[in-house]
């Protein structure tokens, strides 16, 4: 029974990280409508600043953290300038979005191995590796940190769109851009907004990441298991994306120790391609229609 | 400089992989649907080409030609699932789908596993590649200008308006996926028979979007556009490895690049064939004859 626990645990470690990924996916999608699967890119660009910060400038890691994050959202910025705006201006429809998201993920992280290199990098020891010792429980110091962090972020991302004027306006734009462009809304500051929230995010996911495991190009694939997340949890919506995060996180953590580890990733695809078939708008997602 | 052999094998590898390409520009540019999947497909026809050959000892074209038609059975199976799903589920779903396929042989230890299976019979030859090539490229211009492509080229432009007229939009989006997993599932066997080699990692996400890059690149609804695109950028990296770090990072720019300058690709739509040449050539002579009778 203790070790269920314990995997429970593990999975809502890595679950929350999951959700503070899975979030900018789905802010991006209420607001354009579409999966902006560059989000990986700035994700891994994040666990670079990171360890940038860390061993080159030697920062603490309050500093690094904090400054990765604010780095992270002004390239998200920064890609929706150079890469969306324009079809933006052009109305152009959605998979045309979706390509461009395409080459600007393939563009950073290649731009990383062709630079850097694609070797694998350990960030320094922040956290000691002597676990909390809890009755049989052992929680790792990453993990509850990771949880921790993870969870001040989320409530106070929640806390901003559902109780403050600017939320509200980040909801009115993604309910109808159009409308609420004609009640005063500046839409294009709104969407500055929410790449840079989902950037900002992302950073500090990818330190994290990077924390626990090792930083490297491809943590972008692994990224995707977010992007799987925020589909089950229904695109679009901040608590499913949150919900769906820690469930697969708790499913992925109770694969590998009941199952086997090499079936993880697997599990999460099939778990994707389900959820598409039986339930497309996920568990909280909206319906949508087709507009004629 | 470039011998001839190295030469070969470069032509050869664009050969192949404009099968996949074509599937594609079918799927997507004549039908409008997005697939990140398509890799997958390319993997079903590859491992199924060599099971056939290296384990029930089938000849080389019949175990082609089962490869592509198992690749377009679980199209069939995946259409059936999600080609329901309206904007970007589905091609989420493909890129799940794709993904998933790599994991599974990843773990299949029968074939190899991650480390891939060696040792398979190289059977492609220049010819075959080509003779195959010219056959769906003929293939392919046939059903796009049949009653069924025009269909497809229907729902692509309206899918709302094409089903009141009474077009089955859902038949024509599985014709489509069929056709095109199925000339995925070609490449994919001819690719393992020309590598002599197989491994799970060949057909990554990465590699779904190559395809559909390739696609875009060249300019979708053109099949012109299709093939001179998967020349340029199948052959021309190849050609200039020394920069192989930088490939990936100029692709990104290119996709992006054309996303925003030039979305309609390469070629925008229009083929080149030879009624097109003809109609050029006339139009030329019409118009010195038109100067010469003033």
């Amino acid at each position: 029974m203790s070790g269920f626990i314990q995997q429970i645990i593990n999975g809502l470690s890595i679950g929350s990280v999951y959700a503070l990924m899975a979030v900018g996916y789905s802010l991006v999608y209420s607001i354009m409508n579409f999966s902006n699967f560059a989000h990986g890119g700035i994700i891994m660009f994040g666990a670079y600043f990171g360890f940038f910060f860390m061993t080159l400038y030697k920062f603490p890691f309050s500093v690094a953290f904090i400054a990765s994050g604010i780095c992270a959202a002004l390239m998200a910025i920064l890609v929706e300038r150079v890469a969306y705006k324009p079809l933006r201006d052009r109305r152009a429809p959605f998979l045309y979005f979706i390509i461009s998201a395409m080459g600007v993920s393939i563009f950073l992280e290649n731009i990383i191995i062709a630079t850097i290199g694609p070797t694998f990098r350990t960030y320094p020891e922040v956290f000691s590796a002597q676990p909390i010792k809890i009755g049989n429980l052992a929680i790792g110091r990453i993990d509850l940190t990771m949880f921790i962090i993870s969870a001040v972020f989320l409530v106070l991302l929640i806390y901003l769109i559902d109780h403050t004027k600017i939320g509200k306006a980040i909801q009115a734009t993604s309910f109808n851009m159009k409308a609420s462009a004609l009640m005063g809304i500046n839409t294009d500051f709104i969407i500055l907004l929410v790449f840079g929230l989902g950037g900002f995010l992302a950073g500090l996911a990818g330190v994290l990441f990077g924390m626990k495991y090792t930083v490297y190009p491809q943590i972008g694939n692994i990224t995707l298991k977010s992007f799987i997340a925020a589909v089950f949890g229904g695109l679009g919506s901040l608590q499913g994306a949150v919900i769906g995060s820690v469930l697969l996180g708790i499913i992925e953590t109770i694969t590998s120790g009941y199952i086997s580890s090499q079936y993880r990733d697997l599990i999460a695809f099939v778990l994707l391609i389900f959820i598409l078939v039986v339930r497309p708008m996920g568990l909280m997602g909206k319906v949508t229609e087709d507009k004629a | 400089m470039l011998s001839w052999y190295y030469l070969k094998g470069i032509i050869m590898l664009a050969g192949i992989y404009l099968l996949p390409v074509l599937g594609l520009s079918l799927l997507t540019g004549f039908t409008g649907l997005f697939s990140f999947g398509h890799a997958g497909f390319m993997a079903i026809g590859g491992y199924t080409t060599a099971f056939m050959m290296m384990k029930l000892e089938v000849p080389f074209i019949p175990a082609i030609l089962m490869g592509g038609l198992f690749a377009a059975f679980f199209s069939f199976i995946i259409g059936k699932l999600t080609l329901k799903l309206k904007g970007d589920y589905f091609c989420i779903a493909t890129l799940g789908f794709g993904e998933a396929i790599r994991l599974l042989l990843d773990n299949i230890q029968y074939f190899g596993g991650a480390r891939g299976w060696p040792g398979l019979p190289l059977k492609t030859t220049l010819i075959t590649v080509i003779i195959i090539d010219i056959i769906a490229v003929i293939l392919l211009r046939n059903i796009i200008r049949s009653r069924h492509g025009r269909n497809m080229i229907a729902v692509r432009e309206e899918e709302l308006a094409s089903s009141i007229i009474g077009i089955d939009t859902f038949k024509y989006k599985m014709i489509s996926l069929v056709i095109s997993a199925f000339y995925a599932g070609v490449g994919g066997g001819l690719l393992g028979t020309y590598l002599g080699f197989l491994q799970p990692k060949i057909f990554s996400l990465t590699r779904s979007t190559e395809l559909t890059i390739i696609v875009i690149f060249g300019g979708l609804g053109s099949l012109t556009g299709s093939v001179v695109g998967t020349i340029l950028l199948i052959a021309l990296p190849e050609i200039l490895r020394s920069f192989a770090n930088w490939r990936l990072v100029v692709y990104g720019v290119i996709v992006v690049f054309i996303m925003i300058a030039r979305p309609e690709g390469l070629m925008g739509g229009k083929e080149l064939s030879f009624d097109v040449l003809r109609n050029l050539f006339r139009k030329r002579v019409k118009e010195a004859k038109a100067e010469g009778g003033k």
